[in-house]
């Protein structure tokens, strides 16, 4: 028993890097109904990114003001990375057929992760641990370590802080109606373009956060991480329910359980293909997720 | 050219088909070729299979598949194990091979063929995977490490008579009764089952047909190069062919072949250079969708009926909304 609460521990801590990066998943294919493929990159730039402030920023600042500002620094700058993606691959295809969008991404995706593999080589790269990793033992054999509260306390916070900007400012208000109802919400004053801008930005800063908490864990980060992690915190936020945001966590720390509880229990060779199981079991029975709405087709 | 009018269109297809396998053979058999050269021939063979017969299942049935890397494979692995452990004749390992990856594109199909545009296309992905993870723990042909060991059969000959053949038998799948309720479906599902199309049949069909030729580039490329192992059957492959369709034209066999041919001389050209490779085909891959859609030739195809009196092509979308 006690070990299964410890893989359950565990199980959470890795779904909530997921559920982070479902949640740009979910929130781009609510707006535009687009699989966003480069999504999984940008937290990997994300990542990059949170180790090169850390080398410059370490002189500077003690470890946890310096893990602050290098999250802080590497989310601005995914944000601005997601905003241009949009602005120069997505939005002069506004309109067009769904496919060529599709593989527009599937570009985008390799583009990044290529230039990247060109700046800093194809080898893994070692990530500092800027917060010493101290175990707590809580009861009986369970334990969790420092690590585990901080990508807990970080996901908590940065999802408050979503919840926040959703539910109670404009840009929120905006980005629900458009998601709701494109051509309506233009008809009312807002602004498509600079809606679609923001979700963009919310997005990739939630997936550079997830980079960098990643690298962290995992101390270790290369020019092709995304691709993994990417595809599976999209089966997260399908299994949820796109274009929910509730559905994003909870798909993302589902999966994330599902996955330790099949590793540990002896399959971890078949722990990938566990996630591709779910994400097919789910889009047969249930293909609008767990928070999703059944949408009628209508000729 | 009186006589090709008279020959048709088809024999002349042939005929110059043939002319090019004789004068590759020639080249081949005088050594006037190196290696490299005759290396690339071999792969733009077996990607024209590919392309070909995925433009059949995402370009004319328009249902968007990512897992044509997977049907790949399990053409790859049951004909090497044939040929491997029960010393079946190359061709037969060939059919075998694609005769299992059409039936696992029918396992695939039935159920995941009800799904539609961006999920059919995160659901091949998955099963795709899926394939390369059981290739991965299945201890009978090698795990991670592969299968090594495959005798070379695939021959120029060979590789030209199934080229051909692919190309010919898909053409005429395309332009029978059954290509066109598949274009229905791509044009108009809902309008295409009210004319009475079974809509699932003949996706089911069209899914298995282009399973069938992966399965059979599988087959050639696992005896080609002696080894295969999963991690060359990853999604990435699967995005490979998918970029040498879509840059040919989306729903052209003639654009799928271009395609197949200009992608696999420009990975030669570049192999050097991996990184500068995959930045030049990624960004080419954005700039396409945003300034030709439609790819290099559209859904025209590129015939030798100017040789015959002028008629509309009926896979033109533009002659036939005229």
């Amino acid at each position: 028993m006690d070990y299964h609460i410890q893989q359950l521990i565990n199980g959470i801590s890795v779904g909530s890097i997921y559920a982070l990066i479902a949640l740009g998943y979910t929130m781009v294919y609510g707006i535009i109904k687009l699989i966003n493929f480069a999504h999984g990159d940008v937290f990997m730039v994300g990542g990059f990114v949170g180790l090169f402030s850390t080398q410059i920023l370490e002189k500077f600042l003690p470890p946890v003001p310096m893990f602050l500002a290098a999250l802080i620094i590497s989310m601005l700058f995914s944000a601005v990375l997601g905003v241009l993606i949009e602005r120069l691959a997505y939005r002069p295809l506004r309109g067009a057929s769904r496919i060529a969008v599709l593989i527009t991404a599937v570009g985008m995706s390799f583009l990044l992760e290529y230039v990247m593999m060109a700046i800093v080589g194809p080898q893994a790269k070692g990530y500092p641990g800027i917060i010493a990793k101290k175990t707590f033992h809580l009861y009986g054999e369970i334990q969790i370590d420092s690590n585990q509260i901080m990508i807990l306390a970080a996901t908590i916070v940065l999802m408050l802080v979503l919840v926040y900007i959703v539910h109670k400012t404009k840009t929120g208000k905006a980005m629900r109606a458009v998601s709701f109802d494109m051509e309506a919400a233009r008809l009312m004053g807002i602004n498509v373009d600079r809606t679609i801008s923001a979700t963009f930005a919310i997005g990739s800063s939630l997936a550079a956060a997830a980079g960098v908490i990643f690298g962290m864990t995992y101390s270790s980060i290369d020019p092709l991480m995304g691709i993994m992690p990417g595809l599976k915190a999209f089966v997260a936020a399908v299994l949820g329910g796109i274009g929910s945001i509730p559905g994003a966590l909870v798909g993302g720390l589902l999966l994330g359980t599902i996955e330790t509880e099949v590793s540990a229990n002896g399959f971890s060779t078949w722990r990938d293909g566990v996630a591709f199981l779910v994400l097919i079991l789910i889009l047969i029975f249930r293909p609008s997720g767990i928070f999703g709405k059944n949408i009628r087709e209508k000729v | 050219m009186p006589i090709l009018r008279k020959l048709g269109t088809f024999w002349t297809f042939l005929a110059s088909s043939f002319v090019i396998y004789g004068v590759i053979q020639l080249l081949i058999s005088t050594n006037a070729i190196g290696d490299v050269a005759k290396t690339t021939i071999i792969m733009i063979g077996i990607n024209i299979i590919l392309t070909v017969s995925l433009n059949l299942i995402n370009g004319i049935t328009g249902q968007f598949s990512l897992g044509h890397a997977g049907f790949m494979s399990v053409g790859a692995y049951v004909s090497a194990i044939m040929t491997l452990d029960f010393n079946v004749p190359f061709p037969l390992a060939l059919l075998i091979g694609g005769t299992a990856a059409a039936a696992s594109g029918a396992i695939i199909g039935i159920p995941t063929l009800r799904l539609k545009g961006d999920y059919l296309a995160i659901a091949t992905l998955g099963f795709g995977e899926i394939i390369r993870i059981i290739f991965l723990n299945t201890e009978y042909v090698g795990g991670a490490a592969g299968l090594s060991g495959i005798p070379n059969k695939t021959t120029w000959l060979w590789l030209f008579l199934f080229t051909l053949l692919s190309v010919i038998m898909i053409q005429n799948f395309i332009r029978s009764k059954h290509g066109r309720a598949c274009i229905a479906i791509r044009e108009n599902e809902i309008a295409a089952e009210a004319m009475g199309i079974n809509t699932t049949t003949y996706k089911v069909i069209a899914f298995m047909i282009g399973a069938f030729f992966a399965g059979i580039a599988g087959g050639l490329s696992a005896h080609f190069f002696y080894v295969i192992s999963p991690s060359s059957f990853g999604f990435m492959k699967s995005f490979e062919i998918l970029l040498m369709v879509v840059l040919g034209g989306l729903g052209s066999t003639s654009g799928a072949i271009l395609g197949a041919i200009v992608i696999t001389l420009l990975f030669t050209a570049l192999a050097e250079m991996p990184e500068l490779r995959m930045i030049i085909y990624s960004a080419s891959l954005v700039l396409m969708m945003i300034f030709r859609p439609g790819g290099l030739l559209g859904t025209k195809e590129v015939t030798l009926s100017f040789l015959k009196k002028k008629e509309g092509n009926p896979h033109d979308i533009a002659s036939r909304s005229a």
